[in-house]
């Protein structure tokens, strides 16, 4: 069952849309936004609630990027694998991360601190190397600054 | 009409379609995958470019996809040019990177559309060099198989399933070079209808999955061509077998009937005919143990209880031919033989016949076409499923009408759903539960079958104020007025009714709404279902009822039973008393029922798979059916018959199959016609029989080797123009005769567009069928009268209605274990304010004898019914509608 929240927020959502089933991507980001990542439950609840199928709003989860469907920690890493970010040391800074954590991409720290992902283009090219955490963008990184945003997300 | 130009040749063509259409009709091999002739073009796999050009000038040109290009006046094309073959190679390459290449391991190859259009592109070499993607495969049920890897990302798949059958539980998911066309998880696929997958698929990512538990290659198959046996509907199929096992049935296209598809019950039911469960040879009674005897044996034991002929009754069946019941009607004489339809069923179909004289009966093709329908007191997909995916596409006509005037073309599919939406036509479906129609329906109507009755009585008066009126309760009286305007101002009104809720008021409704509507000077189609293959042919037939042989209580000397289990037919008291009474019971049947277990004599009776006869379907079209099989030691119903009565010197010159129809068609006016339904076995051509085997069936002089190095010539077949042999053409064969579809560079499915005078038209060669009710006697009839009165329900009493099952309540599908495995549990259902809690076990009282179930919470049911499934294996037959008490044990 969507909680209270959760259905007053899609509420608000749904007067913007004429059909139901419309609102289904603002609906999943609102759950994750709740319940950090997208359960086959989660899903299941939403589908109660626009009259789709579990299968209807798999299709579109598995589309985007930024909803998940496994479980992901506190705070999600997405390291840019694009042309630009690859050409300006994308490969360096990808290692440095997974060393400081101990984690390979498309894993969670043990403290359930980190998900680390790979994601392709930022739209921030021109300050590569690019990361986002959680909704945060960094340009410019390198191995040397990764320590420094990461101190900021406990 | 217009002028188009392909490669130079000027052609004549439909203008209301586009280019792929066209030039496939026109018999050009332009390769093509995503689009589907049933579901239009989306120009997804860009595999059909074709070069245009602007005009006669223009030698530039430009690549576009033929199946998103109208067939515009003077539109030019070129299917040859180097630089749109080239592109489609390329195209047929990138789709290839990570086809697993497994051809040899998969149940499609030589059958496989992907391996056709591959070899037509001219890409023969592999240039990619890296590891290939991998999936998941996933468990779908037990009547497809999934294996993802081959998959070209077409999207037919997903097309089929949601945006033609309607189910939502198959979808793609995740992005590019992953995309994934399965479930959210594993499970049973949801529609009637996946088995189509099958041939949607153009490569082996769904296949028939009983075929792979004894899997035999396409050309290595004999196939017939044959009628489906498990409803009314009367689809074509293709059944497959080899060394005596039917493998699967293949969709047999009609154009006026099934068309591209047919239901999973059709299509796996095959599975019983291999069962066994099968009676292979004539039992006899002696004492309490059952003998196997010699078929001359058996016919002499046969002949012998006939004795003189004057106490036998004979009962036939609405599940065999009419050869087969007709045999049994000449052997006892018409006025001793007895239709075998169950309790009350046939003067509710000879209700229906009598009404089809007097208005249209569309096909399923004219039913597609409808744009209002109103289904009243029938659950059409669990009686007539074909019927019901048929309705599903009226759904869609009239917000088609929306896309036609925004001028976009019917063939472009995403352009008319951008346009439609998930809109829905006006359908309306009456009937006590939900059905599985029900998300097409812009409404329906929930009620007691005398309600439903008033409903429709009320629907006819409020079309044409001529038609008696009715008392339907005012909560109704918006949907009445809706329904009536629906229909009224429709292009192509629709009822569809049955015998479902055994309700003549509801009938007489319904053809009272067809009446309304053709005095108010619109033209309507009426469909009623019918349960059997065959309910239809038999009801022509005009038997005495089978109640008043079961009730007479007359000493018969011998009762002939003809593939007909009674204790389906009528409650389980009735019939022991029944078969007590008889001096010797005779079953020709193909399983061991209840009542062959019963019989002194039983003769095994051929399936459909091994023997040849004249069906009826819904709508009054004769269509016949011949053997996959070659002969054994089961044989036709009517060969019985023929072999007892030649021993006592009656009816000697039957010797074949057209000797029996021709006997019918001629005894029987009604039948008139019936002979031209398919070719003669004397038909050839160049002095051959058409072939059941492809010319690449192997291992013919060696399968029998290990016995005799001699090949054995091929079985002889008096009752088919078809051999069992490879010798011969089926190119150039009558539509009703073609076993299989193969054209050169044509293996799979889509071989079919090499037999079609166009696309989705007529087979060249027709007719298929010939449809014995022609509605000649219409015009202006009487409206039938006195809707009942509704009744009041009785304190703590429920109107158990029968609900049917697509997979459970066909008799002989309960020997298919594909789809035996689906079919439910006996229960009892009905609305929570009954008291009962869901799961509960209960037993209810009916014709005196008590069943048990669970209980089942629906909570859509009215106050006062309750649904109980028909014709479960191993359940007692009930006298249905009856007031039932229910009690919790």
């Amino acid at each position: 069952m969507l909680s209270a929240e959760e259905k007053a927020e899609l509420d608000r959502e749904l007067q913007q849309y004429p059909a139901r089933q419309s609102a289904c991507i603002d609906a999943m980001k609102i759950v994750q936004r709740h319940r950090r990542w997208l359960s086959d439950e989660a899903l299941r609840d939403i589908g109660e609630y626009l009259g789709m199928s579990v299968a209807d709003l798999d299709g579109v989860a598995t589309f985007y990027n930024l909803l998940f469907r496994k479980p992901v920690g506190r705070h999600v890493v997405m390291i840019c694998d694009s042309v630009t970010c690859w050409i300006m040391g994308y490969e360096k800074l990808r290692d440095t991360l997974m060393n400081r954590l101990g984690v390979s991409l498309g894993e969670t720290t043990s403290d359930d601190r980190f998900t680390v992902l790979p994601i392709v283009c930022l739209g921030n090219c021109d300050k590569a190397p690019t990361l986002m955490v959680d909704r945060d963008t960094y340009g410019n990184v390198s191995p040397e600054t990764v320590e420094e945003i990461l101190a900021r997300y406990k | 009409m217009a002028t188009v130009y392909i490669d130079g040749n000027r052609h004549d063509a439909d203008a209301k379609q586009n280019m792929l259409h066209v030039s496939l009709s026109l018999g050009y091999d332009l390769p093509f995958f995503c689009w589907h002739p049933a579901m239009g073009s989306i120009g997804a796999c860009r595999q059909c470019a074709v070069k245009q050009f602007k005009d006669e000038k223009d030698t530039k040109g430009r690549l576009v996809m033929a199946c998103l290009t109208p067939a515009l006046e003077d539109t030019r094309i070129s299917i040859a040019d180097q630089e749109a073959q080239e592109f489609r190679a390329a195209i047929i390459e990138g789709l290839m990177l990570h086809h697993p290449h497994d051809c040899p391991v998969c149940d499609e190859g030589g059958e496989c559309h992907l391996q056709d259009m591959t070899y037509l592109t001219g890409h023969a070499y592999r240039r990619y060099r890296f590891q290939k993607r991998t999936y998941r495969n996933q468990f779908l049920g037990p009547f497809v198989n999934h294996e993802m890897n081959r998959c070209i990302q077409c999207y037919r798949c997903v097309r089929f399933y949601r945006g033609y059958a309607g189910e939502h539980d198959l979808n793609s998911f995740s992005i590019h070079h992953t995309v994934y066309f399965g479930r959210h998880e594993d499970g049973i696929l949801e529609s009637e209808f996946s088995g189509n997958l099958a041939e949607v698929c153009p490569t082996g990512v769904f296949t028939d999955r009983t075929l792979g538990q004894h899997y035999t290659r396409k050309w290595d198959q004999t196939y017939a061509p044959s009628i489906c046996h498990s409803c009314g509907v009367g689809c074509n199929i293709s059944p497959g077998q080899r060394d005596g096992i039917v493998r699967r049935i293949l969709n047999r296209y009609n154009h006026e009937v099934n068309g591209y598809f047919i239901c999973d019950r059709g299509r796996f039911s095959y599975e019983y005919v291999n069962s066994p469960e099968r009676i292979r040879a004539p039992l006899v009674r002696r004492g309490d143990e059952r003998e196997v005897i010699e078929k001359d044996e058996a016919v002499k034991i046969f002949a012998e209880m006939l004795g003189s002929g004057e106490d036998v009754i004979g009962i036939g069946s609405p599940r065999a031919s009419l050869e087969a019941n007709f045999a049994l009607r000449a052997l006892v004489g018409a006025d001793r033989f007895f239709s075998g339809f169950s309790t009350g069923e046939q003067r509710l179909i000879e209700l229906m016949l009598s009404i089809m004289q007097t208005v249209h009966v569309p096909s399923l093709r004219e039913v597609e076409a409808c744009d209002a329908v109103l289904i009243l007191g029938e659950d059409v997909t669990n009686v007539a499923a074909r019927m019901a995916l048929a309705l599903r596409q009226s759904a869609r006509r009239e917000p088609q009408k929306k896309a036609l005037a925004a001028r976009v073309p019917l063939w472009d599919d995403l352009g008319v759903r951008q346009v439609t939406g998930d809109a829905i036509g006006p359908v309306f479906i009456a009937f006590p539960c939900a059905t599985r129609l029900d998300d097409v329906a812009e409404a329906t109507y929930r009620g007691r079958p005398d309600q439903i009755a008033q409903f429709g009585y009320a629907v006819a008066a409020a079309i044409h104020s001529g038609a008696p009126p009715a008392n339907t309760d005012a909560s109704a009286q918006a949907l009445v007025k809706r329904i009536a305007e629906a229909l009224r101002t429709a292009e192509r009104p629709l009822v569809v009714s049955g015998a479902t809720l055994r309700n003549e008021a509801i009938i007489g409704a319904a053809a009272n709404i067809v009446y309304a509507l053709e005095r108010e000077g619109r033209s309507a189609g009426l469909a009623f279902t019918m349960p059997e293959a065959n309910t239809c042919g038999l009801g022509l037939m005009r038997a005495r009822a089978l109640e008043e042989a079961l009730e007479s209580r007359v000493q018969y000397g011998t009762v002939v039973i003809l593939e007909n289990d009674l204790y389906r037919r009528a409650t389980a008291a009735i019939v022991d008393e029944f078969l007590a009474r008889a001096g010797n019971v005779v079953v020709l049947d193909q399983v061991n029922t209840r009542t062959a277990a019963r019989a002194n004599l039983v003769l095994p009776v051929a399936s459909f798979a091994e023997s040849a006869g004249t069906l009826v379907n819904f709508e009054s079209r004769a269509q016949r059916f011949f053997p996959v099989l070659p002969p054994s030691d089961v044989q036709e119903s009517w060969r019985w018959i023929t072999d007892v009565a030649t021993r006592r010197g009656e009816f000697g010159s039957w010797n074949s199959l057209d000797d029996v129809t021709a006997a019918v068609e001629q005894e029987m006016p009604i039948f008139r016609g019936i002979t031209a339904a398919a070719p003669p076995s004397s038909y050839r051509i160049a002095g051959e029989k058409i072939p059941r085997q492809p010319h690449r069936y192997s291992g013919r002089t060696a399968t029998l080797v290990n016995i005799s190095i001699h090949e054995p010539p091929p079985p002889d077949d008096p009752d088919s123009p078809l051999a069992y042999s490879m010798e011969g053409y089926t190119y150039k064969a009558p539509a009703s005769a073609l076993p299989f579809l193969w054209a050169p560079g044509w293996n799979s499915a889509r071989a079919l567009l090499k037999f079609q005078e166009e696309i989705n038209g007529p087979l060249r060669g027709g007719p298929v069928g010939i449809r014995l009710i022609r509605g000649d006697r219409r015009g202006a009839p009487e409206f039938f009268s006195g809707a009942p009165e509704p009744v009041n329900a009785p304190e703590r009493r429920w109107l158990a209605v029968p609900i049917y099952h697509l997979f459970g309540s066909d008799e002989l599908t309960h020997w298919a274990p594909a789809i035996s495995s689906l079919a439910p549990q006996p229960y009892v259902a009905v609305n929570e304010r009954a008291g009962f809690r869901d799961g509960a076990p209960v037993a209810f009282q009916s014709d005196g004898a008590t069943q048990t179930a669970v209980i089942k919470i629906r909570s859509e049911i009215p106050d006062g019914v309750a649904a109980v499934p028909a014709g479960l294996r191993e359940t007692e037959t009930l006298r249905l509608p009856a007031w039932i008490s229910i009690e919790a044990i």
